[in-house]
């Protein structure tokens, strides 16, 4: 093998959007030194699209509002399928993230008292979501990014060089984990670094560290429709199975009931959470507000039963229940679905959404609220959404599932030294994530991962290892095999087709029969994988990058087609046809997905069944027991008394 | 509607390059970014650019469309007739790297210069009390998605490469106003800003403004006011003192 580039850092971080970023910052601020890896330019990462606003309950809008609140919120939200623990501290650690921030320099919008304004969100009982206009996530990355800057000019300071402690690797993709054998893991490894190349110049790198923070976020390339940009295509996912730590929860993929349907090229670009937050409402063809219709009986008492009721509580919010606009994402999806299904959609496949009429203020407020929308909708469909309603339908947003964490220290059970955040780590949010409850997961499970990587780093000293010669022999063979092949099969081309596929088959709606066909389709694309090959060169060369790409993407998308056909119930981001109703017995069923052989010719995934952990005492007490028995076997129910 | 349509794109690396032709499939609703990414899946699958978001949040994109500088994600199709040439060329004040994409470091490098937000001593997380209004000036700034087109556009650096030593250009001059402005940063910031980053050099020919696709007031709302208060500073120093402290206290 030729000569690589190797740098040795304590921690590497891979990812920089919220939770890579927050992890780093956490690394180097215990004195560790301390590596960002990503894909892209640094503060370009997909955080930056966030919109709506990071949840956390400071109570500054109403008082009311507390960490117990927002746990129940977020555990009803994912159907109680979320790990309690990790809800827990979410919900505890919030508001001290968020106030971090400003003390760091953002500059959330304003209470009238000067304190960071909060806004409502589907699923949230009070307001809740901090924010800036809809542009929250360009905010929390753009603080961040400026924190690490703020950093490095210390270590100028102290050491004369700027990235001594903290440095960013940027447009570097990671292709594999390296470990070294350790009898004390359960996967019989821990980490010893990462293998990737420079996108610039092809060259490949090393780094050799002994902990690593996986924080790369999402799945949604697999889909053809998607609010998601081309860095998800599910790397850290697979680079964890790959390395011998499962996933779990895959069959939890989240469509965001409102994205562009028109035009065309911009069908699944996101329509913000905020404009039904702010007033928006939905109606079908005939102009009815059909969520009336849709509200399920789990959460029949919490929502208005009548469009008077339901704007009259975006001013009193004491006496009145909430508009059904506002219910949990799954169930507006599921709704928009059916009313298109039904005939009564808009002239594109979608449903309109409208906040003409809708807010006080007028257009001058729409435009001030919504900025970002209303600048969307004009640069890229011509509608002027001050004055015309919006198309909008499903599109794929979000994994719930994703690497099996601990739940205090993000780290994963497989391998030693590896450790997750963000939307790549699993478990938080159950089968639905709520809007806005991703930022505040990012930065809180971010710092936990920083705090505990760097603490394993300090502790490992000597008996740190770099790994085997072979094993980066293997990553840059792998590497290069798309310029070797012979019959050449066009990476674009296989990349619809996967996309495709998981859109009609293992998509919003699912069906034994479709996901059974779209397992075999997945086998057939995973054999034309390995033929895709590519022209050119290595320097900065799309069609190699993808072509590496799709090793990830059909190892998550199988992940997510298996789990999905294993589960014989309704719940969440995972709807079955044939299996409609949610079920208790399948809640504390954990469905584990893991790699037969790393090593194959051809990988496949092997699924396993686990069991939820119970929920402790305490935490069930938060809630009534009418409501628990809609979600909990009888065996989990609390005592009459207790 | 679709039709085919002309491109001429750069293509080339650090040891040069020319313009290529190409014809293209366009579709109704589509921008420049999809047709380049038609071109990457059909004709030219090495063909390098630079996007994420697709939706002009990123500030990736950022590329010169027949001469003037633009994001690829944000300039419909429609604004040129089905018989024009669309020619693309990477942004002129960075080097290239290869085709679309260039080498901007030099952001980088800026950025790190500016000194960072700076709390009043003793201030907690959470105790942070400030106005909306006070606070607007510097939000209209924090929209920057730093595509650096304001960069590229503004000709002390794209006309005067030795310039790029003293001037750090309006996204980093304006990024100093932001913290100027802010209603808790304590720093002092206006005589760095003349010394130190070039504000000087700036004629106030707001190419920087006309190009920014977050429609930033960048020299009326950054540039300017900032030469005001260095120039108020230069004649009398008390004069910044006094704006601090009046700031400070409307935020309590
Ligand atoms: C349009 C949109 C709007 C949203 N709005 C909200 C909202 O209002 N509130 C909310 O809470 N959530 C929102 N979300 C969800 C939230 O933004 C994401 O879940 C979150 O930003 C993910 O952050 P992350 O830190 O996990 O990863 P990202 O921010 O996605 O960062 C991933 C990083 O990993 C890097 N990376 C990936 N693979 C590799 C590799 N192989 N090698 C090296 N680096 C790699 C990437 O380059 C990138 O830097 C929204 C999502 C979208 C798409
Ligand atoms: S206004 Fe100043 S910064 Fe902007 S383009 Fe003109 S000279 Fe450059
Ligand atoms: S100020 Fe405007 S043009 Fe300049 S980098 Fe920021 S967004 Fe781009
Ligand atoms: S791709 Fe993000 S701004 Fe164009």
């Amino acid at each position: 093998m030729s000569e690589v580039e190797r740098h040795s850092y304590d921690v590497v971080v891979i990812g920089a959007g919220g939770a890579g970023l927050r992890a780093a910052i956490e690394a180097r601020t215990r004195g560790l030194r301390t590596a960002v890896v990503c894909k892209s330019l640094f503060g370009k990462a997909h955080t930056v699209m966030a919109e709506g606003g990071i949840a956390a309950s400071m109570g500054n809008v109403n008082s009311q509002d507390g960490w117990k609140v927002h746990f129940r919120d977020t555990m009803r939200g994912g159907k109680f399928l979320n790990h309690w623990r990790m809800a827990e501290l979410h919900a505890k650690e919030a508001p001290d993230r968020v106030w971090e921030l400003e003390s760091w320099g953002a500059l959330f919008d304003r209470t009238a008292d000067g304190r960071i304004s909060q806004r409502n969100f589907g699923g949230h009982e009070y307001p809740r979501l901090a924010h800036v206009g809809d542009r929250t996530g360009l905010e929390l990355i753009r603080t961040l990014q400026q924190r690490i800057v703020a950093l490095q000019q210390e270590d100028e300071r102290e050491f004369g060089d700027p990235e001594a402690r903290l440095k960013v690797f940027q447009e570097c993709t990671v292709t594999r984990l390296l470990t070294v054998p350790d009898a004390g893991s359960e996967a019989g490894n821990r980490i010893a670094g990462a293998f990737g190349y420079w996108r610039e110049s092809g060259r490949f790198t090393v780094f050799d560290a002994p902990a690593v923070v996986l924080a790369t976020g999402g799945i949604g390339k697999g889909f053809k429709v998607t609010s998601n940009s081309w860095e998800y295509t599910g790397d850290g996912q697979a680079l964890a199975l790959l390395a011998g730590a499962p996933l779990i929860n895959m069959e939890f993929v989240q469509f965001h009931p409102t994205g562009m349907v028109w035009p065309p090229s911009v069908k699944g670009i996101l329509v913000t959470e905020s404009v039904r937050g702010d007033g928006g409402v939905l109606l079908n063809s005939e102009g009815k507000r059909f969520m009336f219709r849709y509200i399920p009986d789990v959460f029949k008492e919490k929502y208005a039963q009548t469009p008077a009721e339901g704007d009259r509580w975006y001013t009193d919010q004491e006496n009145n229940r909430r508009p059904p606009e506002l219910l949990p994402r799954d169930e507006v999806a599921r709704a928009i679905n059916s009313e298109v299904k039904a005939g009564r959609g808009s002239p594109h496949g979608g449903v309109f959404l409208t906040v003409v009429g809708r807010m006080a203020g007028g257009t001058e407020e729409i435009r001030r609220k919504l900025p970002s929308m209303y600048h969307q909708f004009k640069e890229l469909a011509d509608v002027d959404i001050t004055a015309e309603a919006m198309e909008v339908g499903p599109t794929c947003h979000y994994v719930m599932g994703g690497i099996a964490v601990d739940p205090d220290t993000a780290a994963t059970p497989g391998v030693l030294g590896l450790y997750a955040a963000g939307e790549v780590a699993g478990g938080m949010h159950g089968s639905n994530r709520l809007g806005g409850n991703s930022l505040s997961d990012l930065l809180v499970f971010g710092r936990r991962a920083g705090e505990h990587a760097a603490r394993y780093a300090e502790e490992i000293g000597e008996a740190r290892r770099e790994a085997a010669q072979e094993q980066l022999d293997a990553a840059e063979a792998e590497a290069l095999a798309p310029f070797a092949v012979e019959s050449a099969e066009n990476p674009y081309t296989v990349h619809q087709e996967l996309q495709q596929t998981m859109n009609d088959l293992v998509g919003i709606i699912r069906r034994e029969g479709e996901m059974t066909e779209a397992l075999t389709r997945l086998d057939e694309l995973k054999a034309r994988a390995a033929k895709a090959g590519v022209e050119g060169h290595r320097q900065y060369n799309p069609g190699w990058h993808l072509a590496l790409d799709l090793r990830n993407m059909l190892l998550v998308c199988e992940c997510v087609a298996r789990s999905a056909l294993e589960r014989q119930e309704s719940r969440g981001g995972h709807t079955r046809d044939d299996f409609p109703a949610m079920s208790a017995e399948w809640r504390r069923v954990v469905l584990a997905c893991s790699i037969v052989d790393p090593d194959a010719e051809t990988l496949s995934v092997r699924l396993t069944r686990g069991e939820a952990v119970p929920m402790r005492a305490d935490l069930l007490e938060l809630f009534e027991r009418d409501e628990l028995t809609k979600y909990l076997t009888d065996a989990e129910l609390p005592g009459k008394d207790g | 509607m679709t039709y085919k349509a002309d491109f001429r794109i750069w293509r080339g690396d650090t040891d040069g390059g020319e313009l290529r032709d190409f014809k293209v499939e366009v579709n109704e609703g589509e921008v420049v970014l999809d047709i380049i990414h038609r071109l990457q899946a059909t004709q030219a699958p090495d063909l390098a650019v630079r996007w994420n978001c697709k939706a002009g949040k990123c500030g990736s994109c950022s590329a010169e469309i027949n001469g003037r500088p633009r994001l690829l994600c944000m300039t419909r199709m429609s604004t040129f007739a089905p018989d024009e040439v669309v020619t693309v060329t990477p942004m002129r004040t960075f080097p290239v790297i290869r085709d679309l994409v260039t080498d901007v470091s030099f952001n980088y490098a800026k950025a790190r210069q500016v000194p960072s937000f700076t709390p009043p001593e003793g201030l907690k997380p959470g105790e942070y009390r400030m106005q909306q209004v006070d606070v607007e000036r510097s939000q209209e700034f924090r929209k920057c998605i730093e595509c650096f087109l304001c960069q590229n556009t503004c000709h002390v650096i794209r006309d005067f490469e030795d310039n790029k030593a003293a001037f750090s250009g309006p996204r980093f001059l304006m990024r100093i106003a932001e913290l100027d402005m802010h209603p808790l940063d304590v720093a002092d910031r206006q005589k760095a800003a003349q010394e130190e980053h070039g504000l000087g050099l700036c004629n106030i020919t707001k190419c920087c403004t006309d190009v920014c696709p977050e429609h930033i007031h960048i020299t009326d709302n950054a540039l300017i006011p900032m030469k005001e208060r260095v120039a108020d500073r230069k004649y009398d120093p008390l004069v910044w003192l006094g704006n601090k402290i009046r700031r400070r206290g409307s935020g309590d």
